[in-house]
Parts: C-alpha cells; sequence; structure tokens
C-alpha cells in the first residue's frame, strides 16, 4: 500500500519539530490527526473529447493511485476536487479508447485540463474491407447476415446455396446446380470449408434438373459470400468464392431425430465433462418414393431418388486457443429419370446416377504466442459418378441404335475425381490491427473417366494434377478509419504447366459512423474445367480481372449496401472446331441490397436488386453473345416475422429475374464454323416461397427437448418457370426446360434430446 | 525525549493505517449508499468510475472491483445504442475477472455478475443470442446458487429473468412472483459478511413484485 503523499511529507517535517519540544509535537500530532479535513482542496476540471472533437460522455479522470477523479457528463465536462497535493499523474480513459496519462502539479490554484482520446484499434469498430463481401456470423460485429438467416430463409429448403442466391451477384438458374455470379459460369465460383477447397460441393448433375448443395447448414457457424475481388488466400475461381466456417464445440451433449416426408435422420453429440472435446455422428437416409407418388413429377422417375448420407465429427480443444476439427461426409445416391426423346416420338432416354462421395476435413487452428496465429487445413474427397443412358422404346425395352442422332444417345460413363490438399497460413500480428498473412496450399487431384458408346469401347482418359500455390497478404489499418489488402498469390499447375502470379488490392474508408467506401482490385486465374482437361492438356489459364467499387452502411437495423463492378474475362476455352484459349468477355453492373431489421415490428426483411450487362465468346459460342445462364435483372425480397404468441416464425420470399436468352447453336459444314440457327428468350422467372418454422419449446431454459416443426412450399403461385429450350438434331423442334414439378413441398420435425448437463458443468467448476 | 518520540511514531503509524483503512471504508460506503440513487438518476458510469478508482488504488481489496463491474454491467443494461452494449459488457468482464483475482477465485456474488453480463450480451440480438448467452446465464445463476445457497441475488435475478420472458416461453408475471418472493424472504435472512459486501437487490426485487400484481 502506497503511504499518501501528504504524509511522507509531514514525516520530513516531524523530525525538524522534534527537536523544539513535545508541545509543538503534539501540536502537530492533533493537527494530523484533522489533516485530511484541513487541508485545502483544489479544483481540476476541463473537457474530454475525442480526435474527431465529438465530446466523450462517462470518461474517468483519475489522479493516478488515489480516491479522487470525476466523470465527464454528457457534454465531455468533468470537475472533482481533490486535497493531493504537488507532482501527480492524472488518466483520463473510456470504453474504446487509448488511455492518456498526463503530469500535473497541484498547487492550491484550481487546474484546467482537456483532453483527447484517440480510438483503441478494436476489430469491432474498425473499418472492415467489404467490397464484393458479404459475411454471415457468428461474432460481435454487426453483420449483413447471420447464420440463422441462411436456414430461415423461404426459397432455400435449408440448402446453404438457396439462400445465397437471394442475395445481390447470383443468378436464378434452375437446369443446373452453382452459383453464377456476375456473368460467371458455375465452375467460376469455389467453396471452401474451413480454408480448403471443395470439390464436388452439389450433388452430381442430373441433365436440366439443379441439385443441392451437399452439407447441412447446421454444421457451419460462419459463411462468407465473395461475389469478387477475393483474398489471395484463395485461388482457382474467377467469379466468386464461398467460405465456410464448420462449427467449434456444440453447446451441449445431445441427440437428435428428423423425420420428413422425403425422409429419416438420426444423429448423436457427445461433449466432454471439460468442454475440451466432443465428437459426434449422424446418418440420414432420404426417398423421394412417397413423395413423388403424392407430387406427380413431369420425367418418369424409374428410380426415385434415394440417399445414405453418414457423417462423423471430433473436435480436441489443444490449448486455450487452439482446436482441432475432423468433419467426415459420406453420401450414396440413386436415381434413374426417363423422358420421351426428342428426336422421335416413339423413343424415350433413360438417365441412371449412381454416385458416391467421400469427404474428409481435419483442420488445426492454434494462437502462437500473442503475435501468430496458424491455420492448417487437410483435405481429401472421393467422387465417383456411375452413368448409363439409354434409348428405351414405349414398353421402356432397351434399343441399341447405329445411325445418329441416336447412336451418340447411348453411353456408359464412369467418371471419378479425387483430390488431396493440404493448406497452411500464419497470421503475424503487427502494429495495432494491422496483420500479415502468408502460407502455401498444395493440390493433388486425379481425374479418371471410362466411357463406352457405339463408336467407343471402354475410352479411358485420365490426368492428374499438383497445383501448388504461395501466398502473402498485408491487412494495413493506417487508423481505424482507413485500411488496405494488399496481397499477391503465386500458382503453378503441373497439368498444363503454367505459372501465374497474381495482384490483389482492396482498400476501405470509413465515412461517417456507419457508413464505408471500399474498392477493390485483382486478377484472377483458374485452369481448365477437368472436363475439357481430361481431353487436350495443351492449355492455359483462363484470367478474369476485377475492377470493384462498393459503399454500404450497417447499423444494428439497417443494412444498405451498393456494389458496381467490371469484370473483364481473357482465355476463356473455345471448344468446337479447336480446343483454345481464344476466348473472351466481359460482365459490368450495380447491386443494390437493403435490410430493414426495424420499420416493422418483429418483421426482419431484405431486398436485393442486381443488374447484369454480360458478353462472352467461349465454348462453341460464335461470337461473343449473352450467355444462356445471365438475365438483366434480378430482384429479390425475404422477409421473416417471428410471431412470439404462437412460437412460429412465418418466412417469405419472392424472386424475380427478367428472361434469359437460349440458343440453338449449330456447325455448318459448309462455312466450317459454328453458327446461331434460333434465339430467343425465356419468361421472366417469378417464384414466390412460404416457410413456416414452429418451436413449441423455445424459451424453456429448463428444457430437455428442442422441436422445431418445418413446413415450406416453393413457388406458391404455381407460376410457369422456364429456364431455357432444347433443340431437336435437326433444329426443328425445341422443348422448354422447365422443373420436374413446379412446387415443393416439404414438412418435417426435427427433435433435439438436449442431456442437460448444465449440473455437471457447475460440479466440475467447483 | 525518546519515549515521547516513541508515542509520537505510534500515534503516527497507527493514524496512518487507521486513516488508510477508515478512508477506503468511508469511500466504499458512501458510494455503495449512491447505488440506488445513482440508477435513477443515470449517475452508473460516474459510480463505476468511483469505485474503479478505489480499486486501483487499493489495488488489492475485491470488493472495488466487484462493485466497479456490477455498475458497469448495469450501465451495459441501460446503454441504449446497442453497438455500444458488448464493448460495455467485456469492460464488465474484464474487472469481475480483477475481482475474482484478488478474492481467489470465484464465489457467489461474482457468478451473479457473470451472469448478469452474459443477460447483457444476449440482449444485444436476442434471436441470434439466445443458445449462447441464455445458457451461459444460466449457467452462471446456478453456480451462484451451489456456491451460497442462501444468497438472495440468484434467485432475483431468475425472477427478473422470468419477468422479461414471454409467458409462451414459460416466463411471465406468475413464476416470476413466485421467485421475487422467494428472493424477499432470503433477503430478509440474508446476512451479508461485512458492511461493504454486497447487500443490493432488496428494493429491485420489491419494484418488480408489485409489478407483478
Amino acid at each position: 500500500m502506497n503511504p499518501r503523499p501528504v504524509l511522507r511529507t509531514a514525516k520530513k517535517e516531524n523530525r525538524n519539530f522534534g527537536k523544539n519540544g513535545s508541545i509543538q509535537l503534539l501540536l502537530f500530532v492533533m493537527f494530523l490527526l484533522f489533516a485530511d479535513n484541513v487541508i485545502a482542496q483544489t479544483t481540476i476540471s476541463g473537457k474530454v473529447k475525442d480526435n474527431k472533437g465529438k465530446p466523450i460522455p462517462g470518461a474517468s479522470i483519475a489522479i493516478k493511485d488515489t480516491y479522487d477523479g470525476g466523470t465527464s457528463d454528457s457534454l465531455g465536462n468533468y470537475r472533482f476536487k481533490t486535497s493531493e497535493k504537488g507532482e501527480q499523474i492524472l488518466l483520463a480513459s473510456s470504453i474504446g479508447f487509448k488511455i492518456l496519462e498526463e503530469k500535473i502539479n497541484i498547487t492550491d490554484r484550481s487546474i484546467q485540463i482537456d483532453f483527447v482520446l484517440k480510438e483503441e484499434p478494436n476489430e469491432l469498430k474498425a473499418v472492415v474491407v467489404s467490397a464484393g463481401t458479404f459475411e454471415a456470423s457468428d461474432t460481435k460485429r454487426t453483420t449483413v447476415l447471420n447464420p440463422i438467416d441462411i436456414v430461415t430463409t423461404a426459397s432455400a429448403n435449408a440448402d446453404v446455396t438457396g439462400a445465397i442466391r437471394t442475395l445481390p451477384g447470383t443468378q436464378q438458374v434452375g437446369e443446373s446446380e452453382g452459383l453464377f455470379v456476375r456473368g460467371g459460369t458455375a465452375q467460376e465460383s469455389k467453396v471452401f470449408i474451413d480454408g480448403t477447397m471443395v470439390n464436388n460441393f452439389f450433388f452430381s448433375s442430373v441433365p436440366d434438373i439443379a441439385q443441392r448443395g451437399r452439407f447441412s447448414p447446421f454444421i457451419f457457424k460462419g459463411t462468407v459470400f465473395s461475389s469478387g475481388g477475393y483474398s489471395a488466400l484463395y485461388g482457382q475461381a474467377l467469379s466468386s468464392v464461398l467460405l465456410l466456417e464448420s462449427v467449434d464445440f456444440p453447446e451441449r451433449s445431445s441427440a437428435s431425430l428428423g423425420i420428413s416426408t422425403v425422409g429419416l435422420s438420426g444423429g448423436y453429440q457427445q461433449l466432454s465433462k471439460k468442454k475440451n472435446a466432443s465428437w459426434g455422428i449422424s446418418y440420414a437416409y432420404t426417398n423421394l418414393e412417397l413423395y413423388y407418388r403424392i407430387v406427380k413429377q413431369k420425367p418418369d422417375f424409374f428410380r426415385k431418388p434415394a440417399l445414405h448420407n453418414s457423417e462423423a465429427n471430433f473436435r480436441i480443444k489443444t490449448s486455450r486457443t487452439g482446436i482441432l476439427k475432423f468433419y467426415g461426409y459420406f453420401n450414396w445416391s440413386d436415381l434413374g429419370i426417363r423422358r420421351p426423346d426428342i428426336d422421335s416420338a416413339v423413343l424415350k432416354n433413360a438417365f441412371s446416377l449412381k454416385n458416391l462421395n467421400m469427404y474428409s476435413n481435419l483442420s488445426w487452428r492454434e494462437k502462437l504466442g500473442s503475435k501468430w496465429k496458424m491455420n492448417i487445413g487437410l483435405s481429401y474427397s472421393t467422387n465417383t459418378d456411375d452413368i448409363q443412358q439409354k434409348l428405351q422404346d414405349q414398353g421402356n425395352k432397351e434399343l441399341e441404335f447405329t445411325g445418329e442422332p441416336y447412336a451418340s444417345k447411348w453411353f456408359d460413363l464412369t467418371s471419378k475425381a479425387d483430390l488431396a490438399q493440404v493448406k497452411a497460413v500464419f497470421d503475424r500480428r503487427l502494429a495495432g490491427l494491422s496483420v500479415l498473412r502468408f502460407g502455401g496450399e498444395y493440390l493433388a487431384s486425379r481425374d479418371r473417366s471410362d466411357f463406352t458408346n457405339y463408336f467407343v469401347t471402354k475410352a479411358k482418359n485420365k490426368f492428374d494434377d499438383h497445383l501448388k500455390a504461395g501466398f502473402v497478404e498485408a491487412d494495413i489499418y493506417l487508423t481505424n478509419d482507413i485500411a488496405a489488402k494488399v496481397g499477391t498469390r503465386i500458382e503453378h499447375s503441373s497439368v498444363i504447366n503454367k505459372t501465374n502470379l497474381v495482384p490483389r488490392i482492396s482498400l476501405a474508408y470509413k465515412a461517417g459512423d456507419n457508413g464505408q467506401f471500399s474498392a477493390a482490385y485483382g486478377i484472377f486465374y483458374q485452369k481448365p474445367d477437368r472436363q475439357i482437361l481430361l481431353f487436350q492438356r495443351q492449355l492455359d489459364y483462363s484470367k478474369a480481372t476485377h475492377y470493384i467499387l462498393n459503399y454500404q452502411k450497417v447499423s444494428r437495423n439497417y443494412t444498405l449496401r451498393t456494389e458496381i463492378f467490371y469484370k473483364k474475362y481473357q482465355g476463356l476455352i473455345k471448344t468446337g472446331i479447336d480446343t483454345t484459349n481464344l476466348g473472351y468477355g466481359d460482365a459490368k453492373g450495380f447491386e443494390v441490397f437493403w435490410r430493414d431489421r426495424k420499420t416493422f415490428k418483429n418483421v426482419d426483411y431484405w431486398i436485393s436488386y442486381s443488374y447484369l450487362d454480360t458478353k462472352r465468346d467461349y465454348l462453341n459460342f460464335p461470337f461473343a453473345i449473352t450467355p444462356n445462364f445471365a438475365s438483366k435483372h434480378t430482384a429479390s425480397l425475404v422477409l421473416k416475422k417471428f410471431v412470439t404468441k404462437m412460437k412460429t416464425q412465418f418466412n417469405g420470399s419472392y424472386t424475380f429475374a427478367t428472361g434469359r436468352p437460349y440458343y440453338n447453336i449449330r456447325y455448318s459444314q459448309s462455312e466450317n464454323k459454328y453458327k446461331i440457327a434460333d434465339q430467343g428468350r425465356t419468361i421472366p422467372y417469378n417464384s414466390l416461397s412460404f416457410s413456416v418454422n414452429y418451436l413449441p419449446d423455445i424459451g424453456k431454459t429448463d428444457a430437455k427437448r428442442f422441436t422445431v416443426f418445418v413446413f415450406s412450399v416453393t413457388n406458391v403461385l404455381n407460376s410457369k418457370q422456364v429456364f431455357g429450350y432444347n433443340y431437336s438434331y435437326n433444329g426443328l423442334v425445341k422443348e422448354a426446360v422447365v422443373p420436374p414439378a413446379r412446387q415443393f413441398f416439404f414438412i418435417g420435425c426435427f427433435l433435439s434430446f438436449g442431456v442437460d448437463r448444465s449440473q455437471d458443468v457447475i460440479n466440475s467448476n467447483l | 525525549m525518546k519515549s515521547i518520540m516513541m508515542i509520537f511514531l505510534s500515534v503516527l503509524f497507527t493514524h496512518a493505517l487507521v486513516a488508510q483503512n477508515e478512508k477506503y471504508t468511508n469511500a466504499m460506503k458512501k458510494n455503495i449508499a449512491e447505488l440506488e440513487s445513482a440508477m435513477q438518476k443515470g449517475a452508473m458510469p460516474d459510480l463505476a468510475n468511483n469505485f474503479l478508482r478505489i480499486a486501483d488504488a487499493e489495488k488489492t481489496q475485491w470488493l472495488p472491483y466487484y462493485y466497479a463491474s456490477y455498475c458497469t454491467v448495469m450501465n451495459a443494461f441501460m446503454e441504449q445504442d446497442k453497438t455500444k452494449t458488448d464493448g460495455i459488457a467485456d469492460k464488465a468482464e474484464e474487472l469481475i475477472k480483477k475481482a475474482e483475482e484478488l478474492a481467489g477465485g470465484e464465489n457467489s456474488e461474482t457468478c451473479v455478475i457473470k451472469s448478469m453480463i452474459a443477460s447483457a450480451h444476449l440482449m444485444v440480438d436476442p434471436q441470434s443470442r439466445w443458445m449462447q448467452y441464455g445458457q451461459t446465464s444460466g449457467v452462471h445463476i446456478a453456480k451462484a446458487k451451489s456456491l451460497d445457497p442462501d444468497n438472495p441475488r440468484p434467485i432475483f435475478l431468475e425472477g427478473q429473468g422470468k419477468f422479461y420472458t414471454p409467458e409462451q416461453f414459460g416466463g411471465g408475471k406468475a413464476p416470476a412472483k413466485e421467485l421475487f418472493t422467494k428472493a424477499l424472504e432470503m433477503f430478509d435472512k440474508f446476512k451479508p459478511t461485512s458492511e461493504l459486501h454486497p447487500s443490493w437487490g432488496r428494493s429491485a426485487t420489491n419494484y418488480f413484485l408489485a409489478q407483478c400484481n
């Protein structure tokens, strides 16, 4: 305990007094006893402001190591009295600001002293480089979306990418899976789980029917969707990346059960007593037999889609700040579809697909000391598609035709893709919030296909690729208000034996309380798709250059985000006569996103609008045209309303897109080139979806069971949807590509039985 | 002279100790007495700063940090600008950790504060934070109860939780009233360890109980 300075001086004086006699001494002792009350008090006052001149209320002003001090009022003014004397240190502090020390000399005269406090570098308040990026995460930062939004978007049907499709920049493509972003194909968008790339994120393609994403949205706690200008940490994606972060530890041990119109599921999660380890397993069986009996589908599903899905996970806390996570996924599916053949009134096409997919991901995250962070990810996946296409007669009997167009309509294809990869990222914290990040990745892949039809028997094609990449990136914070992300990435792909080196730069500037401007520029390379590389490897990367300007204003209740972009494509793959990198294209547009959680009570809604102007010359296009996956205008409205009384959440979403172009591109033998024989534009796309989540156990803190009932229906208005047209061999017949059924209904009940272990937790912490 | 000197020194020394101790006790008493009125006047930040100055000057007492944390978390509840709530609650967390370090570990009273801190975080975005912070808050209440079954404050907090929870979710006035009544009975029996130890909550319980009727 520090003796107070008053006493210290008194002690010194006392020695002098002591020599002069006891009366004085006694007097002094008397004086001393009342000293605290007698010594004159000094007033200290002033104003506390931030570096923009705004008053800071509630700031603390204190004389170091004493009780004396004051608090600033709503105008930033403070005033207090002290009996302290002499050299002292005055401390000014407020939450979110750096503490300021000022030496003062207290005499009898009052002191006037003002403070200007500097904002503490604060991740929550600092500007975030946001050009091109939508984030949905659990962190305290105000985000555009949160993880719950993903699962409660009416049109999404618990598919992560379904919710992403309500955000600006994406297209409504119903005939094939994937994210079509800003004039890019689905192959130009890549998905990453815990940092590593996922092959076959979607279920395997079925002609003219878009497939869902494979993974449940409930295994992810964070989602970042970037529609351009993303970080140097990610490569091999020309248009977009979707970054998914898996959950850490479950809240508690629990068992789950689900039953729905499409199947059954069950799982178990165990969390250790000390909450430092957990494991879980789950299994789901999906079969659309019953559903398709009730809701008629237009193509004849002669083998109703059936899926076996099992998952396993474990998580181990490796230190106070580290965690090791494993996620394993196994899926087997089977389906068969029969459609009338477009070239003949008496023939049918029967397509069947058996798919086996395994995915595993092991990631390790650790803080090394106070400055270093490390993220290491390993993943392995394997996917096998067993496809058969047959020509059948009206009695569904198999026929083998020899002449075109029928000869190429029956085939057997076995297609296998394996990918193993490792990625390491290191973060070194610099001054303030600035960070230097660097690392590398290695992706080893093997793609094989085995093809048999009338012309060839067991034609085997295969290629291996070793893709190595290194990257460096720095987040530079000049102040809380100005930030830059500057990075570079180098890649080498062995299959094409080419190297690329790219810059990635983005800037952000905070304007006003919640507003900020961002800009991004970057070059992105991607190797040709596997279907191309299986046959032709004398190729180069395709290249895209992004330019993005963004303004956003995010507060707790409102979000406004606007973005304009320009994207230039070079080296796109041309097929047809020769396979080359001579394709090119561009895309430009602007996007608006508005979210409002406040105006209507208990209603949360967002609106997104995208304008897209794009043309490209790729594949067999005769020249640069707007591709068939691009709508000029796309708009979505997503609405969520929770009715507390009914413990029910009502979700609605409406999406509109203007018609997309379609073409019949035919090879002209006489001119030896591809020509557009016919073209048109589809009718506009409309879809109104609705879902209800009923949560009877919500709010019961002591509930042992948590139940969710889900009811959803897509395309409530039963609007006609046309995704494009298929042409007959002679070009005389065209057939609309439409969904198998206009509407999709879903009813399900999901139960989670919490093994309530709060008592164990308490006891183990005692 | 020597003996006078001795007397003098001992007087001086004792005075210094007693004065210091008395000063601490008096300052704490004065500020503790203001807890209720500060709540009404919106002077919680001032009071938090007062306790914090005592805490930082004393360096070995856990109670000033405890009260500084209590005032800070109350301040977090009252903050209208929800974007600031998390920062204030984090400050309260930092202070209660200091209190626990000095108190030689957590006790029933610090658990009460930790439950309140979790509730403050929860209030920022109840829908998406319920799973995380709702449980944390509940665990700390349970721990507070088990560390001192006679402490009325965790019961009061439980009642408050029920009071603000809609009836459909198992809350409402009826179950809240039960808990407030129980808390009040416990307040009657509760004897704080010293006059500086926490004793707040009775009048708030009375207030809520009146609201339940």
